[in-house]
């Protein structure tokens, strides 16, 4: 499972494009709203959770596809499936490599874009706190839509409309507890329904993904 | 006698030959009934003035949006656990229904919102809600007509719609953390309140209610023929070409 996932991240990073698709994206929004919005302080803190939180969803969307298209066209997906791990284990592999591509990369570099979209100070410890609890989830999600789509040609956009409204109940949460740490409320009770929404993916949805993908390999 | 005879094609196409016609009717009768009565033969309400009428379309397509995402829940499971075809075929066909539904739902709504709250859509819990559910309706679709194998279809929407019925709950409770809302409760089923609806409303309400379930019944009963022949004719084509 070790090799599996150094061999995920190993291509991430080499072949270029899948690493660097979401950082960039999550900048470009994080550029983008002020230049539309207007520079206006106190609108752009209105908005900064919010729209940090849509900014690092998107960008873990653009990636999705990645995590098991290119698998499943060169055959490696049929030589891991009789491999010795489960698939589920494969799944989950694939999921984390996802996860540290892209969620742990949004949430390590979100500050500075906190900075751009001038959220308040309270709010920092919060975004970095949620997005570390929310994009787990984001990852397990993702890989389940894109096991249910691998056999589809050009899938991206059926893809992109069976996660969207899973991902809702995450984003919510999450906009919440950045929103509420902003405003220096009581955070507890969105944060700790965002870390049940990513442990109860992380728990569940590889074996729904599993099954998916044995399907599709059928 | 089980209720599993219906799972074979045949016993299915034969009952349900005979059944449809009955259902067809009586939702004809009872949604006809129902709405001229709702529409024309009651009073206005004293605040609402004749827009409260809309509650005869908009409560029964509201109530079955719901119930026809959880009978395809049912029937996925059927087909997972017991691979019985008719029934992966009946979610398939209840889909588009339910969206309908739903879109009934949230366009009546939006004409009752208009005068009655001043705007077409406001982002409350409810109708957040309801906009996610028809969501989950297209990506099912989309997700039934972009696989080709009929049976890897039927397998990946049925994980889809167990994955997607736990989502849409916490969606429903997730977007309550917005605030409460502009929608009323529902008043139908409120206990221990006499006459929750004046009895004028709430008769013609129960007699659409009913008209819609019998609609439901009988346009997924009708898809479904429509699927069970398609997939026949599919099977008599392949044979062709082999022979």
């Amino acid at each position: 499972m070790m090799s599996l996932l150094v061999r995920d991240l190993r291509l991430a990073f080499r072949a270029g494009g899948g690493f660097g698709l979401g950082l960039a994206f999550f900048l470009l929004v994080a550029v983008l709203v002020p230049l539309g919005v207007g520079p206006e302080g106190s609108t752009l803190a209105k908005i900064a959770p919010g729209i940090l939180w849509v900014g690092a969803l998107l960008a873990c969307l653009l990636s999705l596809d990645r995590i098991f298209a290119l698998d499943f066209e060169d055959g490696s997906l049929d030589l891991l499936a009789t491999s010795p791990i489960p698939m589920e284990g494969v799944v989950a592999v694939k999921a984390l490599a996802h996860w540290l591509v892209t969620g742990l990369a949004l949430t390590l570099v979100s500050p500075v874009l906190g900075v751009l979209m001038n959220l308040p100070p309270a709010g920092f410890f919060w975004l970095v706190a949620s997005l570390l609890a929310g994009t787990p989830a984001l990852s397990v999600i993702g890989a389940f839509g894109a096991a249910l789509t691998v056999g589809v040609k050009r899938g991206g956009l059926l893809l992109s409309l069976l996660v969207l409204p899973l991902y809702v109940p995450t984003l919510i949460f999450g906009a919440e507890v950045v929103k509420r740490g902003a405003q220096g409320a009581e955070v507890g009770t969105p944060l700790l329904l965002l870390a049940g929404i990513t442990a109860g993916s992380v728990a569940l949805l590889p074996f729904a993904a599993a099954a998916a993908i044995r399907v599709n390999l059928r | 006698m089980s209720i599993w005879e219906y799972a074979n094609p045949k016993k299915f196409m034969q009952t349900s030959a005979w059944a449809l016609p009955w259902v067809a009717g009586l939702a004809a009768v009872s949604l006809g009934v129902g709405l001229v009565w709702g529409f024309f033969l009651t009073p206005d309400d004293y605040k609402q003035g004749s827009t409260v009428k809309i509650i005869f379309l908009h409560v029964p397509s509201a109530m079955m949006a719901i119930n026809a995402w959880v009978m395809m829940l049912v029937a996925s499971l059927i087909w997972l656990i017991r691979r019985h075809h008719v029934s992966a075929l009946a979610a398939k066909a209840a889909a588009p229904v339910g969206l309908t539904f739903t879109a009934i739902a949230l366009v009546t709504g939006a004409f009752w919102g208009q005068p009655m709250w001043g705007t077409w859509w406001a982002w409350d819990p409810r109708l957040t809600a309801f906009l996610i559910l028809a969501l989950f309706y297209l990506g099912y679709i989309a997700l039934w007509e972009a696989v080709e194998n009929p049976d890897t279809a039927a397998d990946l929407t049925a994980v889809l719609c167990m994955v997607g019925s736990v989502f849409a709950v916490l969606s429903r409770y997730a977007v309550k953390f917005w605030n409460q809302g502009l929608h009323q409760d529902s008043t139908i089923m409120k206990v221990g309140e006499k006459d929750p609806i004046a009895p004028a409303y709430y008769l013609p309400l129960i007699v659409c209610i009913a008209g819609f379930v019998l609609l439901f019944v009988a346009l997924v009963l009708a898809r479904t023929r429509t699927e069970i022949r398609a997939r026949r004719l599919q099977a008599l084509l392949a044979r062709e070409r082999l022979a």
